[in-house]
């Protein structure tokens, strides 16, 4: 599905990725941990195709094709979603509308015809039911508004609408109470599956209880120091990330 | 308040040396003084009219006042020297049903009167579908029929003597409409007024008039409409509207300014409501080479709200300004104006917003909004709001806004796979929706819509899913 390999990012002449390998097969859940400021956002950003961000170094395919290739809008087409750590108010823009406009753009893209208005809806319905997406929401103006919560719920209910192949969540989790926090999981298990994969970037335990990943890897300055299996994000959760840093320094990576 | 001659409230003094005036005047403005002179020939032969004297008030006035230039300060950043190269002439051009279809607005079931050239057509208007005590007619015809009710309201609203587009029109108009609703009477169907420019290649003028007279407790929907058969033609329009909202009543007033790239539209607005009427304009200007919009209302009663918006969609080197001033006269009442230009290559668009609160309009509340979109770094927008205020319990503000398409939500759109231009498309859509939404009239609010979608680069997706 994905095969990051090596990959230096730099935003503004700082650098932030410093060495990012990391492999995602198809049907994977990978959590993304790490302190702030380890460069977590900015790998999701990247992936996204973000024009702020640069590569300096190192490669990235995705099913097949050079990812770091394609426009930002082609990724998405071609499956690849990003749910925002802050979402974008856009004012005068419906909520259904944009998607509408969205959904037809990914189809024009695989040659499929545009989708009917009757179709639509029905999506819209089924998919809204997911994370409890109220007919105000649906009808306003995108996020504008929109509690945290909200726009949270909004991102994997587009998710949900637009069904990517790899969905990379940029602390999805963040400033939720839990009640969010389960309705924002319980759609993305919904949508898990053995042709979709995901990359959960959080800076908590706390998400994975309810979104079960595969792999958990730490991110320390630009660069994965550990990789495990979910049990990682337990002895994080315990011991801190100290811990982790100081295993990277002393290895001398 | 007293109505007529000078010392209304907002109103500037003319104090300029009358002489010197004259001569400028006569080297610039000659196709103005052939043309007056060519109407005298006409009243002189056909019997003087009661408006004939007024007419020749008028063209002192604007013999006084000459063309602006930009040393007057509400020209400031709007040149009118390139009307002053070209020798317009006035001519009805002679035209067919077939050659408005590609203006209809679809949808719009509307009471319409075509007015072309400046000159009113009954041959391509319909005027059916009035209710009783409601009249759509001719601006001429209205003239010789109905003095009685008309001369208390025509030329009292507009300010020949301070501006010289007005003094012009009022001096030179020929015909236009007329639009009166008697008492108490709901106007189901809008008024649409369409104005067509017929001009090819030689430049031609037109000084259409418009009167809307709406009494007590009535309601009407009126829509100005521009349009021109050739684009790229040159003419120049001077359109004046004056309204008089009595009290209660309720004016919805649309404007829509779709002309030739190369037309000069200079057009006022002067609308006096009374207590407790609402009157509420949208004015949508695609640009010609130069648009000039004054709205003027004066507030003259208690309870009274007067809603002014505006978009404009300009391109290539077109200019478009628009002047509005708020004379809130008694207390209790409010105004709120929001203009919003969206201006792509080298066009530039200018908005001043007056309000004026005397000293007896306590507990007025007014709001001025404007914001402009640039799409290139040559644009320009000029924004000037103008608060005058003498009394002291009041809420005022106003707020301008002049800025670039937001990088963030651009890359919002495209991860989401909606292509780069489409995005654009979009947010500037978006920006716009405000003010296109507050059209009341469905049909032109489609029309509008459209038209913006045109005036854009093309964004096939965009049409496609709307």
């Amino acid at each position: 599905m994905l095969e990051i390999k090596n990959l230096h990012a730099k935003v503004d002449d700082s650098a932030i990725l410093a060495g990012v390998t990391l492999t995602i097969r198809p049907g994977e859940v990978h959590a993304l941990m790490g302190p702030n400021g380890s460069g977590k956002s900015t790998l999701g950003k990247v992936l996204a195709g973000h024009e702020a961000y640069q590569v300096t170094e190192g490669a990235v395919v995705y099913r097949g094709r050079d990812l770091l290739e394609m426009e930002p809008e082609e990724r998405a087409c071609e499956g690849i979603f990003l749910a925002f750590q802050y979402p974008v108010e856009i004012p005068g823009v419906s909520n259904t509308y944009f998607l509408r406009t969205a959904l037809n753009a990914v189809r024009k893209h695989r040659g499929e015809p545009e989708i009917d208005a009757f179709d639509f809806l029905r999506i819209v319905k089924d998919k809204g039911e997911l994370v409890d997406m109220g007919d105000d929401l649906l009808t306003r103006p995108v996020n504008e508004g929109f509690s945290g919560g909200e726009k949270k719920r909004n991102e994997i209910f587009q998710m949900a609408v637009l069904e990517p192949y790899l969905a990379v969540l940029d602390e999805t989790d963040s400033g939720l109470d839990i009640d969010a926090l389960k309705t924002v999981a319980a759609g993305v298990n919904a949508l898990r599956g053995p042709d979709r994969s995901f990359l959960v970037i959080t800076h908590y335990q706390r998400l994975l209880e309810y979104i079960v990943p595969d792999f958990v890897h730490v991110l320390h300055a630009g660069k994965i120091v550990k990789s495990g299996g979910k049990e990682l994000a337990l002895e994080l959760e315990e011991k801190g990330y100290a811990w982790v840093e100081e295993e990277a320094v002393g290895s001398g990576s | 308040m007293g109505r007529g001659g000078s010392g209304r409230l907002g109103q500037l003094t003319v104090s300029r040396n009358v002489t010197t005036s004259k001569q400028h005047v006569a080297a610039e403005s000659r196709v103005f003084v052939e043309r007056f002179r060519e109407l005298e020939g006409v009243w002189s032969a056909n019997g003087s009219s009661w408006f004939v004297e007024r007419r020749r008030e008028a063209f002192e006035c604007f013999t006084a006042l000459g063309l602006p230039t930009p040393r007057d300060e509400a020209w400031k950043y709007t040149s009118v020297a390139p009307i002053k190269k070209h020798a317009f002439r006035c001519e009805a051009g002679h035209i067919d049903e077939s050659s408005l279809r590609p203006f209809a607005i679809e949808g719009l079931e509307a009471t319409r009167l075509v007015i072309v050239d400046g000159v009113f057509r009954a041959d391509l208007s319909q005027l059916g579908g009035l209710e009783d005590g409601v009249v759509a007619e001719s601006l001429a015809t209205a003239l010789s029929s109905r003095r009685a009710q008309i001369e208390p309201r025509l030329s009292q609203q507009a300010e020949m003597n301070s501006q010289a587009f007005v003094a012009l029109n009022t001096a030179l108009a020929e015909d236009g409409a007329y639009v009166h609703v008697a008492k108490n009477i709901d106007v189901s169907r809008p008024i649409h007024l369409q104005f067509v420019a017929t001009a090819e290649k030689a430049p031609l003028m037109a000084h259409p008039r418009v009167l809307i007279d709406v009494e007590s407790g009535a309601r009407v929907k009126v829509i100005e409409d521009y349009v021109a058969l050739n684009d790229g033609a040159v003419y120049l329009d001077n359109v004046v509207t004056e309204v008089f909202v009595a009290e209660n009543a309720h004016v919805t007033h649309q404007k829509l300014q779709r002309e030739s790239s190369a037309a000069f539209h200079v057009a006022t607005i002067a609308v006096e409501q009374g207590a407790s009427s609402t009157f509420v304009s949208t004015s949508v200007s695609f640009g010609g080479a130069l648009v000039r919009n004054d709205i003027h209302a004066l507030l003259a009663g208690q309870g009274v709200e007067c809603t002014l918006n505006g978009l404009v969609v300009g391109a290539d080197r077109q200019h478009t300004d628009n002047h509005t001033r708020i004379v809130h006269a008694e207390p209790h009442s409010s105004s709120w104006e929001l203009y919003k230009s969206v201006l792509d290559d080298k066009a530039h668009s200018v908005f001043n917003g007056k309000i004026y609160v005397a000293k007896d309009a306590q507990k007025t509340d007014a709001k001025q909004t404007n914001q402009g979109l640039l799409l290139s770094e040559s644009a320009v927008i000029d924004t000037k709001p103008e608060l005058e205020i003498y009394a002291d319990d009041v809420k005022c503000t106003h707020g301008a806004t002049v800025g670039q398409l937001d990088e963030d939500a651009l890359f919002y759109l495209r991860s989401r796979g909606i292509d780069s231009q489409s995005s654009r498309d979009l947010l500037v859509f978006a920006f716009a929706s405000d003010v296109v939404d507050h059209v009341e009239i469905e049909p032109l609010r489609g029309l509008i819509e459209e038209l913006v979608f045109a005036k854009l680069p093309k964004s096939s997706l965009l049409e496609s899913s709307h």
